[in-house]
Parts: structure tokens; sequence; C-alpha cells
């Protein structure tokens, strides 16, 4: 998300549609965007890949969570046309090429960390941001102010419950998805 | 949502330039309530400028002492910078008790200050609303307003401010550092957010054009002992139903600087300087604690269904300031 | 005794969780074809009146937009028994967000901007939307949901009251609460001019196949409904919904595929909701503990489109022995959205008013509330007079206890406390019905040496295609792997909805005759399988639906721990253990996450959902998923879930019990009680959030 790019600018500015590049689970796309149209809906509408789910369409339910640069967010708030040149990863772009589940959607299914599925890409998404971001140190509502900070944060139930809340499950699969994100803890 | 353009401009004096061009125009920044309020017809901006790839994502120790918070810090980056959490926990506390960690990983500072109530009439535009559509009524007034503000509101209006970012800020007598036409100027926190009094459409004291280009933390309040608490509806991902930040020192057994200031009790974090000058230079005992807060609080004006708000302000406020005070001031 | 600890159950995984955990996994909005269009419904903005003019000029104007459909140009429906379903057919308005016209387009994007634009005039009138007790247009109605009478009364309840060695006479309060299914209620419908394809986020596409039939004048033989994946429904997708009819009619309109998904602010206004209900509970026992007399009266809402009836007074019929009871339901129809099911209809709201009210007796009686309970078990079904087909609550009280450590439990309220925390601990008991319906199946043998089994069953995250697969692997004596089971689709064998938590025993029971059937046909056949295979049929008409000499019901029971802060009135909940008497357990490792899933529902009613019916406005103030609050995460602990084996003939042949709802009934009371263990404080309104908490203990001067 940093370097500069081009503005869209003053030669365009009255379009309402600009071309973006986007790389998504690997894959260059240049499209043309509707301003309006919402990463979500680029993934789901133009690009065929309906695993980041629409829940709310406002961020308050976490479904359509994916990875962007690596880090997790609701891609439900994100206008694809700011997102020229980024990197995205949906929970698709996950097992690789082959048929081999990713360790996390191993889990998931071992554990039965679901039931009617729909909020469960977010869930698997929201969690390896969240692994990522405790072994960088990033602090929790819940960690130790007085825990130092330049430690990967060790993920006990409590801090795993809190980092995902932002990921609602309706069928209370919750206790199931704590386990199963335990089990690929290193 | 209507079609709109979209700039991306390459600094700042150009963001400014690109949003004068363009009447109706928003700035962009992680867009976790603009382009939210955009789905609900809310606000309908004729272009975005978005600000989002300028310069202004660091956290940087100036000469002096202070912090300088970029308006583009991210609030996950800016909870987790080990020198905020150092020396402004209140601050770090305050950004991971709100929202959730996708929202903190795309919200920014600057965005975070600029968020708007969540007042449930604000958000449906078939309902009045003077801070959405001024003269339509405030349908909060005698609606349903369990979440909304006891303190500093007007006929016009009651709602709250949602930040929890913005009540530490406050607390921690942060600066707001702006750029528009008339160049740079800066705001402290606790005066950035308005009351409502007969413009609710105006939260804060931005003049037309202006933009946020970040946050200053002073040297003065580096170090000393912070905290936030919050109550909600839920153990995690909810609005405040009342917080508080502070910030106390104590020297000598008596106090020598309080910051207070309570979220979701009014249109802007509310500052308790009425409760702050009634703490300095006295013991820190739980006595001096409650006669204070209780002068804040006295103002309060609950509304149908929100008197419960002044009990709980009054129960975190307390709280905090005991567990901040050196243990032997209480006991 | 199943013991489930942390390793998971060794039962089957779930035949669809590879599809679910990769994203590939389609539910209705995710099937695009060539040409679709999307729409998006108008909600009417006044609370009750008349349409007097809807202007489309501006929409219809709006780039992308195809068409805009009022009740002036929208195709007119067929008579249908489901008023809510009449869509765009009149200009009445009958509550707020009562859809009055349908915006048509080729984006999303287009259709949201294009419903902001149509300009709708109303003729407002004066509306009512607000429950009170007492209120002048209340009736006893002659049913109550799931046709159980609305009054029912035995013996002389007043003056076994009156006379009573001990009595308790106790109000309770549960608002509206909202379904909320991650997957907002989305259709595809496409009308071809010969065939109508639809795929329907349902919970049984029979219905909807049936419903389009008639509303829209088709042979069923030409439509085709579709549910494969289904996120959720919990009630709210029982029957067909307005987006379904609404994607169908722009179909027809435009001759286009065509998708409709409710924007979540939308849902509680047009699925339906849990209804709220006032509970006055009166309960007269000797000092022995047994009850002399129980009187539970329930006032609710009802819509003026159609009457539903929550049946919250229906559970006091089945739980205890009282020689004189009054069980009444009094209705109130308001210018609201229309109620409909919500997981447990009647016995989630009804358990928490009576189970807190037995509570509330057993400390007036200085009893040990597992005792009263136990000391109150029936011989016969109270109300009926049937026998029990099995019952096992002592069992299921016992072993909760003993598994709670409830043992050596400090009864005395507020007797536990750390710092600014008190701790407490309760029980309640749980029930729901055994339900049943008649389904169809067809079994194949495969010449590869392969089964398929067919069936219009839906999984709506139940795990039903695997417990089927398993109920036919068992009939036909081969390893579940060997045996495919297709459900989802209207072309399939016609089979029951997935509600009422009769799902499994009523599709299950069509799949073991079909097995049967065709394991018979199989041990008369010698040689090689001809090509097609060899098929078995059942229908369990007649069987399934059979009036039973039995009272049967799955039972349970619930402990909770839990924290409460009195510096903020929040609530935690530290532990969460449910016991079930519920037949055979078909699946250990799907129906832990179906009783699991159901405590934390239940968690959520007690602590942390509730919804308000705006006076003002007449629709619900909470009408989206930051302002309604379904429990995240951080609110749910290690939940225990537990079952006593339990095994009943009088059932069906698998012998189970419904395992979907029981969850959520008994947990409120169990938290609520705890609630009052730990503070000393009686709540008796839901949920129970620190603005309430914090009153209380204020209130009781213990803040």
């Amino acid at each position: 998300m940093t370097g500069q790019h081009t503005p869209a600018g003053a030669t365009a500015s009255h379009a309402t549609a600009s071309d973006v590049t986007l790389r998504v689970n690997g894959k260059p796309y240049t499209l043309t965007v509707d301003h309006r149209r919402t990463l979500l809906d680029l993934l789901r509408e133009d690009l065929d890949l309906p695993g980041a789910k629409k829940g709310c369409d406002h961020g308050q339910c976490g479904a359509c969570t994916v990875l962007l640069g690596g880090r997790r967010v609701n891609s439900c708030l994100l206008l694809a046309v700011s997102l020229d040149g980024c990197d995205v990863t949906t929970v698709e772009g996950l097992s690789g090429d082959g048929e081999e589940l990713h360790p996390l959607q191993r889990a998931f299914q071992e554990r039965d960390a679901f039931q009617c599925g729909y909020c469960t890409p977010g869930q698997i998404c929201s969690a390896l941001g969240m692994l990522a971001e405790a072994a960088a140190g990033h602090p929790s509502h819940v960690t130790d102010p007085a825990a130092p900070a330049d430690r990967p944060v060790r993920l006990d139930r409590p801090e795993i419950r809190e980092r995902l809340s932002g990921n609602l499950c309706r069928c209370g699969a919750y206790p199931r998805i704590v386990e199963a994100v335990e089990d690929v803890i290193p | 949502m209507k079609p709109f353009a979209y700039v991306r401009p390459g600094s700042v004096a150009e963001a400014a330039e690109a949003f004068a061009a363009r009447p109706g125009a928003r700035y962009l920044g992680g867009g976790t309530n603009l382009v939210d309020l955009m789905k609900l017809g809310v606000e309908e901006p004729g272009a975005l400028v978005d600000l989002t790839r300028l310069p202004l994502d660091a956290v940087e120790e100036v000469p002096g002492g202070a912090l300088r918070v970029g308006a583009l810090v991210r609030n996950s980056d800016l909870a987790a910078h080990p020198l905020v959490r150092e020396r402004y926990p209140a601050l770090s506390q305050a950004l991971l008790a709100g929202a959730s960690g996708q929202l903190r990983n795309a919200a920014t500072t600057g965005g975070n200050l600029l968020q708007r109530t969540r007042c449930p009439y604000f958000q449906d535009v078939s309902k009045p609303c003077n801070k959405r559509t001024p003269g339509s009524g405030c349908g909060a007034l005698e609606g349903v307003n369990r979440d909304h503000a006891v303190l500093g509101w007007s006929e016009q209006c009651v709602a709250t401010h949602p930040s929890d970012m913005a009540v530490a800020l406050a607390a921690l007598d942060a600066r707001v550092e702006l750029y528009g036409a008339s160049g740079v100027r800066t705001v402290e926190a606790a005066e950035f957010h308005r009351l409502p009094g007969e413009q609710p459409q105006r939260d804060t004291v931005l003049r037309p054009g202006e933009l946020i280009t970040g946050v200053l933390l002073p040297a003065a309040t580096a170090g000393l002992p912070s905290r936030y608490r919050k109550a909600r509806d839920r153990a995690s991902y909810a609005f405040a139903l009342a917080s508080v930040a502070a910030v106390l020192q104590v020297t000598d057994g008596v106090v020598e600087h309080a910051g207070i200031a309570f979220g979701a009790l009014a249109h802007r974090p509310w500052r308790a300087r009425r409760a702050e000058e009634a703490l300095l230079g006295a013991a820190p005992t739980a006595a001096a604690f409650e006669r204070a807060v209780d002068l804040e609080l006295s103002a309060a004006r609950p509304l149908r269904d929100n008197a419960y708000k002044v009990p709980l302000a009054r129960a975190l406020a307390l709280d905090v300031l005991t567990r901040l005070a050196p243990p032997a001031a209480t006991a | 005794m199943a013991d489930t600890t942390t390793a998971p159950p060794s039962a089957p995984e779930r035949r669809e969780g590879p599809l679910k955990v990769t994203g590939s996994a389609r539910y209705a909005a995710e099937h695009p074809s060539p040409g679709r269009l999307f729409a998006r419904p108008v909600p009417a903005t006044v609370a009750r009146g008349r349409v007097t003019g809807v202007d489309v000029r501006a929409a219809l104007e709006t780039p992308g937009v195809v068409t805009v459909l009022t009740h002036e140009n929208a195709p007119r429906l067929g008579e249908g028994d489901d008023p809510t379903l009449a869509v765009l057919q009149d200009d009445r308005v009958p509550h707020r967000g009562w859809f009055v016209a349908l915006v048509v387009a080729e984006t999303p994007e287009a259709a949201r901007a294009g419903a902001a634009a149509v300009r709708v005039d109303c003729a407002e009138e004066p509306h009512d939307v607000i429950l009170i007790p007492g209120h002048p247009s209340a009736y006893v109605p002659e049913e109550a949901n799931a046709g159980h009478p609305g009054l029912r009364r035995h013996g002389d309840p007043d003056r076994a009251l009156t006379s009573a060695a001990v009595a308790v006479d106790v109000r309770y309060r549960v608002p509206p609460l909202h379904n909320h299914p991650m997957e907002p209620h989305a259709s595809s419908a496409h009308w071809d001019g010969e065939r109508l394809t639809v795929h329907t986020s349902s919970q049984g596409t029979t219905v909807v196949r049936a419903v389009l039939a008639g509303l829209f004048g088709l042979p069923r033989e030409r439509i085709s409904v579709l549910a494969e994946h289904v996120g959720g429904g919990f009630g709210s997708k029982g029957t067909p919904r307005p987006d379904v009819v609404l994607a169908t009619m722009a179909s027809v309109v435009t001759r286009r595929p065509v998708t409709v998904v409710l924007p979540r602010r939308f849902l509680p206004q047009v699925v339906g909701h849990r209804a709220p209900t006032l509970h006055r509970v009166r309960l007269g026992a000797g000092r022995d503990g047994r009850l002399t007399g129980l009187v539970h009266e329930v006032a609710t809402h009802t819509s003026r489109v159609k009457e539903f009836v929550e049946q919250a007074a229906v559970p006091s019929r089945v739980m205890y022995a009282a020689p004189n009871s009054l069980t009444v339901h009094r209705v109130v129809p308001l210018d609201v959205p229309t109620p409909s099911w919500m997981r447990a209809p009647g016995e989630a709201p009804g358990m928490y008013a009576l189970e807190s009210a037995m509570d509330e007796l057993a400390g007036a009686l200085g009893m040990d509330p597992v005792e009263l309970r136990i000391v109150n078990e029936p011989r016969t079904e109270p109300d009926s007079g049937r026998p029990f087909s099995s019952r096992h609550l002592v069992d299921c009280l016992r072993e909760g206890a003993r598994r709670f450590g409830w043992d050596g439990r400090d009864p005395r309220p507020r007797s536990r406390a750390e710092g600014p925390l008190l701790i407490g601990t309760g029980v309640a008991a749980a029930t729901y019905p055994v339900l049943v319906q008649p389904s169809t199946a067809v079994a194949h043998a495969l010449p590869d040496g392969t089964f398929l089994v067919e069936i219009n069953a839906t999984d709506i995250g139940t795990g039903a295609r695997t417990v089927l697969a398993g109920i036919a692997a068992d009939a036909l004596g081969v390893p579940p792997e060997r045996v495919r089971a297709e459900v989802g689709r209207s072309d399939l064998p016609p089979a029951s909805l997935a509600g009422g938590s009769s799902g499994t025993a009523s599709w299950g029971w069509a799949v073991h005759e079909a097995c049967v059937g065709l394991a018979g046909r199989l041990s008369g056949h010698a040689g090689p399988l001809p090509a097609e295979g060899l098929t078995a049929r059942s229908d369990t008409r007649g069987k399934a639906d059979a009036e039973s000499p039995y009272a049967r019901h799955a039972f349970g029971a619930v402990f909770a721990e839990v924290a409460v802060d009195t510096v903020t009135g929040e609530i935690r909940v530290r532990r969460l253990l449910g016991v079930y008497a519920a037949g055979r357990i078909l699946n250990a490792r799907t129906a832990r996450s179906q009783f699991t899933g159901g405590l934390t529902m239940g968690l959520g009613m007690a602590l942390t959902e509730g919804s308000t019916v705006d006076a003002a406005f007449g629709d619900f103030a909470e009408r989206d998923l930051a302002a309604y609050h379904v429990p995240v995460h951080a609110d749910v602990p290690d939940i225990e879930a537990h079952w006593i084996e339990e095994d009943d003939p009088h059932l069906n042949p698998m012998g189970s019990k419904g395992i979907g709802e029981i969850g959520i009934v008994g947990t409120p009371a169990a938290l609520g009680n705890a609630v009052h263990h730990a503070t000393g404080v009686r709540f008796r309104e839901l949920p129970l959030t620190p603005d309430r908490v914090l009153r209380g203990l204020t209130e009781a001067g213990a803040h």
C-alpha cells in the first residue's frame, strides 16, 4: 500500500470508473471498475471468487475477511479503485494449486469448526491474519499491557477469542474454531 | 450510492487542491466508516480524494520529546507501536478496545477522529436527523435513546461520538494537526470535536477542505500512568456504553496532573476539566476522586433510556483513577 | 454416557466440509449466469398507511436500472396461504419496512442507486406498535404456533395458589429477537419462458416450489428450486420469504436471471422475528416442594398481516407435575413486522420464565434447585396424561450436577467474590418436543458397488448429508464411504423442511425405509446388477405422521457459572454445560456442534441480544449487526455438551430425537439463575446488559 502511483488525477477527474490492476491469489487481473465497486463485490461478481461472503456489507460481521498485503481486512468496506497494485489473498488462494487443504482448513474440518459454513472463509482468513499479528508482537485488548513489545504474543484462549471477535458465527462454532486455531499455532 | 469521481493525489497540497476543485468531494482514508455511510446513503460524495498513499504513515519522535503520529497510521499499528505502548498506554488500550482486528488494520488515525455517530436515526435516511439533514428534527430525542448523550446535548441533537481513540487523545492533551487553505494549524484534541448546539451537522472544528495530517502526543504526558476502560454490551466488537481515559501524576502525595475524558456520554469526547481542577493539589484518595467525578457528572441530563450512563461512567472513572493512584494513597 | 473431551469425536466428518473451508461451496446468490440482473427492494418508510404514489422516473433514469416494479405494474400473484408473500400486490403498508417497490438493474451498485432514487408517497395512518400488559386488543387465540391450544386449564389453579404453603408470583419479559443467520435471505431466479429455476436460501425447497407454483400459476414440474448450501436459518428460512417471490417476479418480467439479496438491515422487518413475550408465572408448592398449582400466562404480539402466536406457555404443560394448572396465551395484533419461528419458538422464552420461577421457588423453599425439579418429576405428561416415550430429565440433572461439580455449592446468594467480581452458578431444565414429518426417498444400488440415496432434505449446517449417509449405510449394512446422499434440490423425492428439529428424524426415516427395501431387493437378486442398478422407494406418510400414544420430548439440563463485574455490570460466562436426553445420537461430531450452537444462542438471548420496537417509527431500533449484539468469540467460553444414551423404541427406526433447538432452551434461565446466585438480585427482563445489571445492583444497595 505504499509507493506513489500516478493519480487517476486531473485528466480523468469526472470519470466514474477506472482501470485497476490487482493480484488476487497470485494472479494479476486488470479490470475497469465502477468506483462504487467494493473489493468484496469485485471478488464475487467480477472474478467469480465467492469465498469471501457478504454477511452484512458494513464491516459488522467479518464474513468478507480477506488478506490485503498479508493483513486481514473487511473487503466489503474497501473500494476496489483504491487498491490498484495491491495483493489480495482469499480463502480460495490458501490451499495452493494442489488439492491439499491448508493446515488451518484441515483443522476446521477435523474439529467441526463450522456448521452452515457461511462465516468460515472469513474465520479462516481472519485467523491467519491474526496469527501473523501475534507473531509480530501486536497486543490485543486482553494482552498484559506490561508485555514486551518486541516479542510474539503467546496465544492462550482468551487471546484467540478476543482477536477473532470480529468474525461472527451464528451457528455457535466458536469453541471448535478456537481449537482449530490452536491446532496450527506453531 | 451515486457514481463519483476518484482522485489519488501525490501530496497533501495536491489533495487539498483536488478537494477544492470538486464540489461534494470527500477525503478517503481507511474507508471503514465513509464507505459504510455511502452505502447507507448518508454520505453522497461527488468525488473521493484518496489520501491513503500519502506519506503520512509514520510514528516519529520529534525534538522535545513529543510523538508525531501520521494521519494515515493504521489503528492497529498505532496500538502496537512500542513507544505508544510505553509512553501512552491509555491510547494503545483505547485503540484495542475499539472495533475488530480487521477494522483496526484499515482504519486510520485521522479517519478514526472523523468517524460519525452511530445514532440509528442518523444512519437511517428515512428518519429525521438534524445532523444529517439540518432542520428535519431529531428522531432520537423522543425515540430509542439508550445509547445517546447525557452531557452537552442540545434539542437539536443527542448523538454521541463513537471513537475510543479520541477519548484517550483528549485525556492525554494530544493535538490534532490540520492542513488547509490557510496553512497548517493545530487544535487541542479535546477541542477538535464540537458540542451540537444549533449546528449538529458540524462534528468538528475542521474548516471546509481542511484535512488532518497528524496527531501530536505531547512530551508532558509521556510516560505518566494512564489507562482506558470501557463498558459495552458484549465482550468485544461493540461501541462503548460509557468509557473513560485518564492520566494521573501524583507527586509527594498530591495530584500534580490529571487528565480525564469520558467517551460515549456526549457529542464529543468529554474532557472532565471540573473534575481535574478539583483533583489538582489534592491527595489522591477515594473520597477526593468521588468528589471530583461527581462534580463533573452533576451536569448530566439523562434522556428517557440512558440514565444508567451516569452511574456507569462514575464507576468506570473511580475504578480507573483508583488504579492509577499510588496504592498507598487510596488505602 | 457419551464423553466429550477436547478431542474431536470419532464420528464421520462433514461431507461438504472441504467445500466450505475452501470457499467452493456455493450459496444462493453465488450462481452467476450470463445476463444476470440484481434487484433491490424498497421498504416503506411509514408505520402504517397507503401508498398514494410511486415516482420511478429518477430511478429509471439511473444508469444500469432495467425496470422498477411496484404494486401498479408487478405481476399479479395467485392466492397463497402466507400473506407476507403478497408483495407489490396492493397499496397497503401494514408495517414499516414492508416492500413497496423493486428496482432491477444490471449491477448491485445500480440497483442500490436506483432504489435510493425511488420516491414513494404514503398516506400515513396512526399506528400502534407497543405491546403492553393488558392491551385492550389482546385476545386468547384458539391455537398458538404448532397447533397448540391457546388455553389449557386443569383443576382449580387459583385456589391451589391461594392455599399453597409457599408461592411465587413473578413476571418476566423477553424482548423481540432476530434470527440473523450469517447468510442473509437471498434468491436467484431464472424464468426462461418454459422453466423456472431458483436458487434460494431456504430450510426446505419442497415447500418453496409448492408456494411458487401457486403464486405464479405454474405446474410444479416446471419449477426447480435448489438450496445446496444454506448459510443458516434458525427458523427464519423455514418457509419462503419475500426475496424468492421478488426474484421470480423480476425474472418473469425481464426474462433474465435475477438475484435478490436482502440487505442485512431489512431482515428484522421482513423475515420474521421472535415476538416479545410478557410472562406472569405463579407457582404454589407444599413445604416438600411439590407443586400444587402452576399458572403461566403469556402476552405477545403479532402483526396485522397474519396471526403468529409464540407458544411460550406450552412447555409448562410438559415439565412438572402440578394437579392444578392454567397455561394461556394472549396475543395483540399491532402494526409491527410479522413474527415467526426463531429457534425453539415457545420453548426458548417459555422455559426462561418457568425455569427462572422454579429457581425463585427453590429459594423461597430453601431447597436445592436440582432437587426441586426432581421432586416434581411427573409420571405422565401433565397436560395430556399420556406416558412419556422416554424422559430421563432426572438423569440429565444428576449427570450435569456431577460433571459441573454442583454438590458442595454454597446456595446462599452473593456468597462468592473475587475482588470486584461476584461469582455464581445456576441450573435450569430444557425440553423440546419430538416432531416428525412424512417424507419420501429413493435408494439406488449401483453396479460399481456404491449406493446413492436421494431425498430433498436441506443441509442448513446440521450435517444432513453426513447423517443421512450414515443412516443409509446402517440400513444397508455397508460402510458409509460407499453411500452418497443427494439433497437440496426440489427435483429429488419430496421431503419435509429443516425445522422443528424434525429433519433428521423425518428424512432419516424415509432413507431408512428405502434402504431396508433396497437391501431386501438386493438379497433376492442373483448375479451382477443391471446397468441401471436396483432402486427402492419409500414414503413415510401414514407412519411418520401417525398419532403416537406417547408424549415424546427431548429433555436436558443446563448448568452455568458467571462472573458479574460490580463496577460495570458486565457479565461474563465462565462455564456452560448441557446434558441432554435426545434419543440415539446419530453422529457425535455434528450433534455436539448443534448442542453447542444452541447453548451459544441461548447465551446471546440471556446476555447480549435484544431488540426494541421504536414507538415513534414502528420498526426495530436495532437493525444491523453493530446494534443487535450476536455473541462474539470473546463472549463464549469452553462450552460442554454431553448426552445420555437413551434407547426409546417409540420414535422412529433410528431411535433419534431432534437436537437442533433444545440447546437454546433452558440456557437463558440457567444464566439468569447464576446471576441471581452471584449478586442476590433477581433480574426478570432479558437481556442482562450492563445498564440493567448496574441498575439492579444499585437499587439493591449492592453496588
